[in-house]
C-alpha cells in the first residue's frame, strides 16, 4: 500500500462540561489511530456520541485535540499555523450533514462555492472565477445558473450538491464528509452517494466518510473503522465489517440494522441495553456491560486494537 | 379497528384548495401493524394527524372522506369530544420524545396526568397505575424512575415513557409517527421489539409511519406506500417485498444501499418529489417514472387489484417485479 496521505495517531479530544456545579471532562475521542491512503475511502461508523464527528473536526482543527498527532502528507497538522494551516485546510475539506445550516443563507451559492478560492486567491480574475464556479456546479450536477441563487431556493438534495461543490473548488486532496447524506430522503441519498463516488474517481480524492448508517458506509468505503465510546473497536475492509464482523459490538450493530427482508421479522421484545454515560465511563472495556462475551478481564483492562485471525483485521476485544 | 375512507386533507381557500392528502383509504384490523411508508412531504404525517383529530389550526382541514374508529364516525370530532363520547381509545407517539415531554415535570406526574383523564383516578392509585405502565414498557427500576425528569433519561428511555403515556388510555389503536427515526439502530430495534410485544400482548393495532423500508419489512404486517399525497400501493408485507407492483415502490427498494453492497453505482429515482398541488393531471409519479407512457401524463391512474389485498395505483404496473 502507498504512503498514507493522512495519518492520525493516538488522537485524544475532550470537552469540559458542567453538571450540577461540577466540572467534568468528557473524553469524546480517547486514543484513535487511523491512516488514509491516497485515493482511498475510509468509513467511520458508530452511534451518536461515539466520537466519530469529533475525529473529523479534530483533523481540520475545528476543535483542538488534547493529544496525539495528525500528519497530512508528512506535515504536522496540529503544529501548523497561519498560512501553513490555511494551505493545509485547502487540501482537507469538509462536507457537513445539514447543508442548510452550513451554507450562509445570505450569500449566493456561487459566492459560497468560491469562498475557499477567494480567501486563498486562487482565481486569476473575475471571468476565471465565474468559469471555475460554473465548472464546479456542473461537476456536481447543478446548472451553472444556480450560482446566482440562494440556499432557500434549493431542495435538500440540491443544497447538499452545493455543499459538495464548495468542498471541491479548488480540488482538495482529502474530503472529510460528516454524515453528508443523513438528512436526505432515500431516493435523493442514492443520487448524492453516486455523485460522491463519481467525484472520487474523477478527481482522485481520498475521503474520510463519517456516518451512522452502516448500509451507506459499506457502499462507499474501502475500509471501515467502527467506533464505540471514543475508541475504534474494529477496523477492516468494508466486506469484512459488513459480512463477517468480529467484534461483539460490530455484530450487535449489524444485527440491529433493519434489513429490507420480511423473512427476518421482529417477533417480540429485544433487550440489549444502552451505552454507559460519557461522563462516568466504566473501567476496562466500555462495551463490557452489554457484551455477550464479557469476562472478568474486560472489566479491568481496556482492550487494545490487535490483529485477529484469520484475516488479520484489527479488533479491540480480549475474547476473540 | 380503524377504517379510513377517501380521506382528503387540503390547505388554501375553499375556492382553490390544494390537496396534501388526497383520497387515502386504509383499514387496520385488530392486533395488526399497518406500515405507512413514504418520503418527506408525501403526506404521511398529515394523514396520521387527521386520523388523530390533531391537524394544526388554522391550516389544513379535512375536505372529504370519513374516519371510523371502532365502528364510530369520528371524522369531525375534536380529541376531547372523542374522549367524552367514549371514543378515546386511540393514542399517538412522535419522533422526538423530548419535545413531547414536559421538561420540568417528573415523568410519574406526566403519566399520572394521562391516567387521570382516562381512568378518572388520581393520587396514589394513579401513581400506582403509572408504575404499572412503566413496567409494561420495560423500564428497569420503574418505581424509582417515576421521580426522574426527562433530561435524566436517554433518548430510548424517553420514547418508552411516551409509549407508557400513550398506553394510559388503553388504546385499541396506536399511531406511531417515525418513533425511532431519532434513535440509534441498537436502540431502535429495542423500541420496535417493544411495540411488537405490546401489539401481541394487548391485542392493539398500530399505524406505524416511517420512511425506512427496512423498518417496514421487520415490523409491519401490511404496508401502504404513499407518494404525493396518495397511497400508490397496498399489500401484505411479504407480497410487497417479493413482488412490488408500483414503480415507485420498486424504486424505493432498489436505491437502498443495503441491497446494493459493493455495487459501483446505486440505482436512483431521478428528480425529486413534487410540491403539493404541482401535478394536477395524470399520475403524480409520472415525471419521475422510468416506465412512463403518454397516457400517464393525461389520465388519472386506475387503482388495480393485483392479488388478495394487493392494490397499485398504476395503469402499467410491474409484472412479477418487472415492467410489463
Amino acid at each position: 500500500m502507498s504512503e498514507p496521505i493522512l495519518q492520525v495517531s493516538d488522537l485524544k479530544t475532550s470537552f469540559s462540561v458542567k453538571r450540577s456545579g461540577r466540572k467534568y471532562s468528557l473524553k469524546a475521542v480517547d486514543g484513535v489511530s487511523l491512516s488514509l491512503s491516497a485515493g482511498e475511502v475510509l468509513g467511520i461508523v458508530g452511534e451518536s456520541g461515539c466520537g466519530k464527528t469529533t475525529v473529523g473536526r479534530s483533523i481540520v482543527r475545528l476543535v483542538q485535540p488534547d493529544g496525539g498527532a495528525i500528519r497530512f502528507k508528512g506535515a504536522d497538522v496540529l503544529a501548523a499555523s497561519g498560512s501553513a494551516l490555511r494551505d493545509m485546510r485547502l487540501n482537507l475539506r469538509m462536507v457537513f450533514q445539514d447543508p442548510y445550516a452550513s451554507l450562509n443563507p445570505r450569500r449566493s451559492i456561487g459566492d459560497s462555492v468560491a469562498e475557499a478560492g477567494d480567501i486563498n486567491k486562487v482565481f486569476k480574475n473575475r471571468a476565471d472565477r465565474a468559469t471555475r464556479i460554473a465548472e464546479t456546479l456542473t461537476a456536481v450536477g447543478l446548472e451553472p445558473s444556480f450560482a446566482a441563487r440562494y440556499p432557500h431556493e434549493l431542495s435538500g438534495g440540491q443544497r447538499q450538491r452545493a455543499g459538495i461543490a464548495r468542498a471541491i473548488l479548488p480540488a482538495p486532496a482529502v474530503i472529510i464528509a460528516d454524515e453528508p447524506v443523513s438528512a436526505l430522503d432515500v431516493s435523493v441519498q442514492a443520487q448524492v452517494l453516486n455523485l460522491m463516488m463519481d467525484l472520487r474517481e474523477r478527481l482522485g480524492l481520498s475521503m474520510l466518510f463519517i456516518s451512522h448508517d452502516i448500509g451507506v458506509i459499506g457502499q462507499i468505503s474501502d475500509r471501515v473503522a467502527v467506533m464505540y465510546m471514543g475508541r475504534v473497536v474494529e477496523l477492516s475492509d468494508a466486506r469484512g465489517i459488513v459480512d463477517r464482523s468480529a467484534h461483539p459490538y460490530t455484530r450487535a450493530l449489524m444485527a440491529a440494522v433493519p434489513k429490507p427482508d420480511p423473512s427476518q421479522r421482529i417477533a417480540g421484545a429485544i433487550e440489549t441495553g444502552e451505552p454507559p454515560s460519557q461522563l462516568n465511563r466504566p473501567v476496562g472495556c466500555a462495551y463490557a456491560a452489554r457484551c455477550p462475551l464479557v469476562s472478568d478481564r474486560c472489566r479491568v483492562e481496556v482492550p487494545e486494537l490487535r490483529p485477529i485471525a484469520p484475516d488479520n483485521r484489527l479488533a479491540a476485544c480480549h475474547n476473540l | 379497528m380503524l377504517s379510513v375512507r377517501d380521506l382528503t386533507v387540503s390547505i388554501g381557500s375553499d375556492a382553490a384548495p390544494v390537496d396534501i392528502v388526497s383520497g387515502v383509504s386504509f383499514d387496520i384490523g385488530k392486533g395488526e401493524i399497518l406500515g405507512l411508508v413514504g418520503e418527506s412531504g408525501c403526506g404521511k404525517s398529515m394523514t396520521s394527524l387527521a386520523v388523530m383529530g390533531l391537524l394544526p389550526q388554522p391550516g389544513p382541514r379535512i375536505r372529504d372522506g370519513r374516519i371510523d374508529l371502532v365502528g364510530a364516525d369520528v371524522t369531525t370530532l375534536q380529541p376531547w369530544q372523542r374522549v367524552e363520547a367514549g371514543h378515546g381509545c386511540i393514542a399517538m407517539i412522535f419522533q422526538e420524545p423530548m419535545t413531547s415531554l414536559n421538561p420540568v415535570r417528573r415523568i410519574g406526574d406526566q403519566i399520572a396526568e394521562a391516567v387521570r383523564v382516562h381512568d378518572g383516578i388520581s393520587g396514589a392509585p394513579a401513581w400506582a397505575r403509572a408504575q404499572e405502565l412503566l413496567e409494561l414498557v420495560r423500564i428497569p427500576d420503574a418505581a424509582l424512575q417515576l421521580s426522574a425528569y426527562p433530561h435524566q433519561l436517554s433518548g430510548g428511555q424517553r420514547q418508552r415513557i411516551m409509549i407508557a403515556i400513550a398506553l394510559a388510555c388503553r388504546p385499541q389503536v396506536l399511531i406511531a409517527d417515525e418513533p425511532t427515526t431519532a434513535l440509534d439502530v441498537t436502540i431502535q430495534i429495542q423500541i420496535l421489539g417493544l411495540l411488537r410485544d405490546l401489539c401481541n400482548r394487548l391485542d392493539m393495532s398500530i399505524l406505524f409511519i416511517t420512511h425506512d423500508m427496512g423498518v417496514i419489512a421487520q415490523l409491519a404486517d401490511r404496508v401502504a406506500v404513499m407518494y404525493g399525497g396518495r397511497i400508490v400501493e397496498t399489500a401484505d408485507v411479504g407480497a410487497l417485498f417479493r413482488e412490488p407492483r408500483h414503480h415507485y415502490t420498486r424504486g424505493l427498494m432498489d436505491c437502498m444501499p443495503a441491497r446494493n453492497l459493493g455495487a459501483r453505482r446505486l440505482p436512483t429515482i431521478s428528480g425529486q418529489a413534487p410540491r403539493p398541488g404541482a401535478i394536477r393531471t395524470g399520475c403524480v409519479f409520472a415525471p419521475r417514472c422510468a416506465a412512463v407512457q403518454d397516457l400517464c401524463l393525461v389520465n388519472t391512474p386506475p387503482r388495480l387489484v393485483l392479488g388478495k389485498g394487493h392494490e397499485a395505483l398504476c395503469a402499467f404496473p410491474l409484472q412479477a417485479g418487472r415492467a410489463l
